[in-house]
């Protein structure tokens, strides 16, 4: 019997299992698949969490209820890969053989990068919302926050959907509008970007938005350290920034086990084919997800097309083919607005976000790069789309996992 | 589009970047990094190289592996080359504007 075995059961992990179960059977194949938690979260509701508009119970469930019962799950830390013996190395010391690995471990924050981000005012007045404790404490201080400067911050990229940070200055603009309170608080946005996105049409469209919510925006700046005393963060040319409460996303990294494996990249993100998710250092290693160094966004949606592009090549590789170049970077995601509207861009490795319909070109019903409350239903809908059709690997009608460019308004 | 840098036809993009690196030499280097307003010093020099030598070898630059190469730690970097220090190193050294990721 040959081995399969899929390190995370978070987004990426949990979809591979659910669609390998059906390919890889038994008697000639087993499927493990390892994670330390006993919970799944729901990461995009961390954004929502804050400005109450979900509850903890909203976005956690158990691991469990979404893995195959064909597929064994083991419940532990994993320490290390061995990939000169093929072997996985728990954390207590029992190992596991497999023929093949798929690495699903994601990526998480990682505050003691930065001088002073991790220090007296941790959770007082910083706060992350990329963990739930980050966003549940953020939710218990706004809720009886008075006002004051408020600085939504990115530390470096890249970073787990890189929309997050703009969308909670978004929401906290239309919180603040319904408490009453907009005036008595002054949003910034502050960014390493040279803008409030990479690409320029997308940038164009968010920095319209920004300004109409009177939220101001610094670019360029490479934060240095936190200054827990004066309450500033200073970047390394010498710029200051004021808060009174500052909202930040440190640096991201994959996880240190990559780093004890000797696997990782200086982020700890494990070198991957960007078309094929083959590890570039071993043949029966593939990486899907966050835990991958390649150039897509590092988001839910992108490891849903991966999963589906992987699966094939994983097949492949089982009955000894050629491995297909097909992942072109596709991603999609809805960016929250506030008031109850959202926009939606699609892009991929070569096409940036435009305007346009989708899915349907020409007929929408959501129209891409544009403000809309349908886009918004969208978003909240996502939430069970991941829950019921993600998850398990269902392909969601109409949406391909490379992307389409018909409807779209290339210039 | 073409431009006259140092007396020399110079192909660059609309940022200002150099397209062809086969036509970046130092007095090159020097015109652009007097347009930024940086003069250039052995130890900016020593930085320039550096990056196009990482460029060289295909490695992704950014702020923070500069940073732990050894050649420079950041602080020294935002000096030489003040407000977007890799922005404006790569651009007098002639080699692409690092893409962010997304
Ligand atoms: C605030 C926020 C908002 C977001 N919004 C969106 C959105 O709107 N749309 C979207 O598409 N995406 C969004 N994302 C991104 C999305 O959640 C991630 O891209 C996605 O969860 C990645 O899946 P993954 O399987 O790679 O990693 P994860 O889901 O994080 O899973 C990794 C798993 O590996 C396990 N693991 C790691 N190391 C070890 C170890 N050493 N031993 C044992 N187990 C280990 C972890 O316990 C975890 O369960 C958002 C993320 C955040 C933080």
């Amino acid at each position: 019997m040959k081995h399969v075995v899929i390190l995370g059961a978070g987004t990426a992990g949990t979809m591979m299992a659910n669609h390998l179960h059906h390919q890889l059977k038994h008697p000639d194949w087993e499927i493990t698949i390892i994670d330390e938690r006993e919970e799944h979260h729901y990461q995009p509701g961390y954004l929502f969490l804050p400005f109450d508009i979900y509850a903890p119970e909203d976005i956690i469930k158990t691991i469990e209820e979404f893995i195959p019962k064909d597929v064994k799950l083991v419940k532990n830390k994993i320490n290390r890969i061995k990939p000169a013996d093929n072997k996985i190395e728990l954390t207590g010391g029992n190992e596991i053989a497999y023929d093949i690995l798929i690495i699903a471990t994601g990526a998480k924050i990682a505050p003691e990068e930065t001088e002073g981000m991790k220090g007296a005012e941790w959770q007082k007045s910083v706060f992350d919302f990329y963990t739930f404790e980050g966003s549940l404490a953020l939710r218990n201080k706004l809720r009886d926050w008075e006002g004051g400067k408020l600085v939504v911050h990115i530390t470096e990229m890249p970073i787990k959907c890189p929309v997050a940070p703009l969308e909670f200055a978004f929401l906290a603009d239309s919180f603040f509008k319904h408490k009453h309170m907009r005036d008595k608080v002054e949003i910034t946005y502050v960014t390493p970007l040279s803008g409030a996105f990479t690409k320029p049409k997308a940038t164009e469209a968010l920095e319209h938005l920004l300004h109409e919510k009177g939220i101001n925006i610094e670019p360029d700046f490479a934060i240095e350290k936190v200054d827990n005393e004066r309450k500033e963060i200073v970047d390394y040319g010498g710029k200051i920034i004021p808060f009174d409460l500052l909202v930040t996303v440190p640096t991201n990294k994959g996880d240190e086990l990559m780093e004890r494996s000797g696997m990782g990249d200086d982020l700890n993100y494990v070198p991957t084919n960007k078309a094929t998710l083959q590890s570039k250092d071993y043949a029966n290693i593939f990486v899907l997800g966050d835990a991958s160094n390649i150039p897509a966004s590092k988001a839910g949606s992108v490891a849903h097309f991966e999963a589906e592009i992987l699966t094939d090549n994983i097949l492949r590789f089982v009955h000894g083919e050629p491995l297909k170049e097909e992942f072109d970077g596709h991603a999609n995601c809805f960016i929250e607005t506030g008031n109850g509207k959202a926009l939606l861009i699609d892009f991929n490795y070569t096409h940036e976000p435009v305007e346009g319909s989708f899915p349907f070109p020409g007929i929408g019903p959501l129209r891409l790069l544009k403000e809309s409350r349908m886009n918004h239903m969208g978003k909240l809908a996502f939430r069970w789309i991941y829950w019921n059709v993600l998850l398990k690997g269902t392909h969601i009608p109409f949406v391909s996992a490379t992307m389409s460019e018909k409807g779209k308004h290339y210039a | 589009m073409e431009k006259i840098i140092a007396g020399k036809n110079i192909t660059v993009n609309e940022e200002g970047y150099l397209t062809d690196f086969s036509q970046w030499d130092e007095q090159v280097g020097e015109a652009l990094a007097a347009e930024a307003n940086v003069p250039l010093s052995a130890r900016h020099w020593e930085i320039l190289k550096y990056l196009q030598n990482e460029q060289k070898n295909q490695v992704a630059l950014s702020i923070r592996r500069i940073g732990k190469s050894g050649v420079t730690d950041i602080k020294e970097f935002y000096q030489l080359f003040p407000n977007a220090p890799l922005k404006t190193a790569t651009k007098i050294a002639g080699i692409p504007k690092p893409a962010s990721c997304i």
